[in-house]
């Protein structure tokens, strides 16, 4: 299963990270760190695989990717595979592409909420749900449709409250 | 896996799975062929991670056949000087799967200096770890195996489980199963030289250091090429540096010890170096008791001559094991000859008729009672048999008045028996002998009911030790009387009971003193301060007799009470006494007190104000008497309890009475009071605050 993601720069803040097991605030603070420490000591022409042992425990590996200045990590057990891994990440960058052309690290800040859906659309529970970029377009476009259609109808107030409730 | 797009991750993701799936099955040669084929395709790309995937890949396959891995050698090699740390792990992991006694030295040699240059700690316990395995499985010579054990120490010595360093110790003590000799004893002074060279480094790991002190001990001088004072000089140092760590120490005396033991085996003049001495005279007041007992036993060893030390430090014994000769035969002669001097016999401890084992600390106090269990059932009236087991315990006991302590636990403890049955026989008649009690022992209703229980309860205080309940544990074959009449009482409340017994038992002192009296002549050993204080109170404090023993034992504990009867360690008085006793009571009673407290003085210290407070018995006697009777009575409710108002000479006893119906505090604070020296003149205040409410 899928431990974490966690989307960082290279400056080591993260801008997006998501646990699939329980780990208190601090903690998740802590591994952030200490992956940083990791990667950012990493040469340019090494593998993408890392052993994750001493920051989350048995049993754990991390692939990361590095694009301009963004890391995307994935933690994950030995259930999976690190090329399929490293595969996911790639889907995940193609859709997060797709969805708001020619993505850059400001989307990433400015657009949490829809990031957290698509990477919901992806991975979920610590499983990988959904591989093809073009499927989680798709599943995003229409959500993103129905909120707005929720909208435009009911005033913001009680449509948000609405729209939490779906 | 044919369809495999090998040009994409994914596809080669899917092709990894494959391969890792023909390694898990049932191995089929063109299945495995194929799999080598994709092996090969991986480690010959340039993507590090496709190596990374090939390596593992190939690690799986070389359980199932191992010849795959030859041919790709070059490229594990190349993988093996790559850089990138995940890459160089995963080949060491490879390489570990494929070790054989061929390659072991190469591979564990590069897996060292990998280690060395590790600077995470997790991960260097892992690889120092499967290097010592490496190491242990595949030694190709035991040459090796050492150089190697201790390049791996050096580094990360302290990382390594112990067990693994106590394995080596072992392997040098046995040798390595052949029997050959001169290897053994080649392999044996390598070793030491080896260490000898090591030794001198700073910041050598613990386990490291034990090791070489531990072989240099051993075998620094067997082959003679070392001197012993060099050998000797350099553990000193060691010993010196290290002063942080006992175990380090601690191996470094022993060594020491061993050198020179060995040493004095051959014959050889020990001369102590200065440092030695001064290191070993500094051990011997450490705080460390292991090292202190070290310390100790190396000055020991090097006073004795050589014959006694080579038996008991033989060279190159550590492999053999310590015989224990459980019945201690080589004993017997010593026993025979004491036997033969007077001593008792050892009884064992089950046969120790008034023996109760409360506490270690009152040896004397286990006289009275038989069974060294707690008795629940109510116990029967003493026989009146035994008086012969009391003759010849005074006289045994009357050669030995002057007390020796150590080997005269079995015999005290005989005369404790014996004692006990003399308190036992003596009130064996069912009727107190109270011809001489006096009125002021209290009120003067003794009636012949209360009688059969005062007895019982005399019997009690004689007898027991302590049984906080009342249920004493006394069982001793000479009281067999049911205590029928008791057994009520005993069900009724604890409390009370101990309360009656305790006053009760100071009503029966009377007939008690002459047999206290003998008691305290044949019992004279209990030499602590605390027994003697404990048969001081008694003698002064004749009513307390009636409370202790039936106090729970920290009771008892807190200022050295009497129990009963039995061991009073003063000799003196008590034979003074014996001119004064007769069968009128209330004179010895007198008598008790100001002898008792005459003779405090040159016996207790502790106690040192208690002569005062002795003196001070009569004046205080009617008043103590009367607060007595007031507290008596406003703690009891029972009538026969008023009848042990008699009550006491000492203060203490009254206070001591008290103690059945006060809390322990009470006389906690009695206690303390004395103990700082003060006097309590008057009654504890809080005492009677405490019993009155």
């Amino acid at each position: 299963m899928i431990r974490a993601v966690m989307v960082m720069n290279t400056l080591g803040k993260p801008r997006l990270t998501k646990f699939y097991d329980f780990q208190h605030v601090e903690q998740q603070q802590e591994l952030i760190r200490r992956v940083y420490a990791v990667l950012c000591s990493r040469p340019e022409n090494v593998s993408n695989f890392v052993e994750a042992e001493s920051i989350f425990g048995p049993d754990t590996r991390l692939v990361y990717k590095h694009y301009a200045t963004l890391y995307f990590v994935f933690v994950f057990d030995s259930s999976e595979n690190e090329l399929a891994m490293l595969d996911l990440i790639q889907v995940f960058v193609e859709t997060l592409d797709k969805c708001f052309k020619n993505i850059c690290e400001l989307d990433i800040v400015f657009n949490y909420s829809k990031l957290h859906t698509i990477l919901d659309e992806i991975i979920f529970g610590g499983q990988v749900l959904e591989t093809s970029s073009t499927e989680v377009v798709k599943a995003v476009e229409e959500i993103s449709k129905l909120e707005s259609a929720a909208n435009a109808i009911i005033p913001k107030s009680v449509s948000g409250w609405l729209s939490r409730s779906t | 896996m044919r369809k495999c797009d090998t040009t994409s991750n994914i596809g080669n993701a899917v092709l990894y799975e494959c391969i890792c799936c023909v390694s898990s099955i049932y191995p089929t040669p063109k299945l495995l062929e194929a799999a080598a084929d994709a092996i090969s395709k991986f480690l010959k790309s340039d993507s590090h991670n496709l190596k990374y995937m090939g390596i593992d890949a190939l690690g799986r396959l070389i359980k199932i056949s191992p010849e795959i891995a030859e041919q790709h050698q070059l490229a594990v090699i190349d993988c093996l000087e790559d850089p990138d740390d995940t890459l160089k792990r995963k080949t060491f992991e490879l390489l570990y799967k494929m070790t054989k006694s061929s390659n072991v030295e190469v591979i564990v040699d590069r897996m060292i200096d990998y280690m060395i240059s590790i600077n995470d700690n997790h991960y260097k316990t892992e690889i120092a770890s499967r290097c010592v395995e490496l190491a242990e499985q595949y030694a190709p010579s035991n040459h090796w195996f050492i150089q190697t054990m201790n390049k791996v120490f050096e580094h990360a010595g302290d990382l390594v489980n112990i067990k693994v360093v106590h394995n080596l110790m072992r392997l040098i003590a046995e040798g390595f199963g052949e029997d050959d000799d001169t290897a053994d004893s080649q392999l044996r002074s390598s070793a030491v030289e080896s260490y000898l060279r090591i030794i001198g480094e700073p910041k050598l790991p613990f386990a490291f250091l034990q090791v070489i002190c531990w072989v240099l001990g051993e075998y620094g001088t067997s082959d003679g090429k070392y001197s012993a004072s060099s050998i000797t000089g350099k553990l000193c140092d060691v010993a010196e540096a290290h002063s942080s760590d006992d175990t380090v120490k601690v191996y470094a005396v022993t060594a020491l010890m061993k050198i020179y033991a060995f040493e004095i085996a051959m014959g050889r003049k020990v001369d102590m170096l200065p440092e030695c001495q001064s290191l070993i005279e500094e051990l011997s007041a450490s705080h460390s008791t292991d090292l202190q007992q070290r310390a100790y036993e190396l000055q020991a060893v090097i006073g004795l001559e050589s014959h006694a030390v080579e038996s008991i430090m033989p060279s190159d014994a550590s492999c053999e094991d310590i015989e224990i000769d459980k019945s201690l035969s080589f004993l017997n002669n010593y026993v025979q000859q004491s036997l033969e001097r007077g001593a008792q016999p050892y009884i064992p401890e089950n046969e120790r008729s008034g023996m109760l084992n409360i506490s270690n600390f009152r040896n004397q106090d286990q006289l009275e009672t038989s069974t060294h269990v707690l008795k629940f059932e109510a116990y029967d009236l003493p026989k009146p048999s035994l008086p012969s087991r009391f003759t010849p315990s005074t006289l045994a006991s009357s050669t030995e008045l002057v007390p020796v302590p150590e080997p005269s636990y079995p015999r005290e403890i005989h005369q404790a028996v014996s004692v006990s049955s003399v308190s036992s026989t003596v009130p064996s008649e069912l009727q107190l002998r109270l011809d001489g009690v006096q009125r002021k022992w209290g009120r003067p209703t003794y009636s012949s009911p209360a009688q059969p229980m005062m007895n019982s309860n005399s019997q009690r205080p004689v007898n027991e030790v302590t049984q906080p309940d009342g249920v004493s544990s006394i069982n001793s074959k000479a009281r067999d009387v049911s205590y029928d009449s008791r057994r009520l009482r005993v069900e009724i409340s604890p409390e009370k009971q101990k309360l009656a017994a305790s006053l009760f038992g100071g009503t029966s002192k009377s007939e008690r003193r002459p047999s206290s009296h003998k008691v305290s002549k044949t019992s004279s050993h209990a030499m602590d301060k605390y027994h003697v204080t404990k048969g001081v109170a008694l003698t002064s404090e004749t009513a307390a007799e009636k409370t202790t023993p039936l106090q729970p034992p920290p009771d008892l504990l807190d200022l050295g009470e009497p129990t009963v009867a039995s061991s009073t360690p003063s000799v003196d008085p008590f034979k003074q006494l014996e001119g004064l006793l007769d069968p009128s009571q209330d004179s010895s009673v007198l008598n008790y007190g100001t002898v008792g407290a005459a003779k405090t003085p040159d016996i207790l210290s502790l106690y040192s104000d208690m002569p005062a407070s002795g003196q001070s018995n009569d004046v205080a006697n009617p008043h103590s008497n009367n607060r007595d009777e007031v507290n008596l009575l406003s703690g009891t409710s029972n009538t026969t309890n008023r009848t042990a108002l008699g009550v006491n000479t000492a203060i203490h006893s009254t206070q001591l009475n008290n103690k059945g119906l006060n809390p322990k505090d009470s006389l906690d604070k009695d206690a303390l009071v004395r103990q700082m020296g003060v006097t309590p003149s008057t009654q504890n205040p809080n005492l009677f605050r405490d019993l009155l409410g």
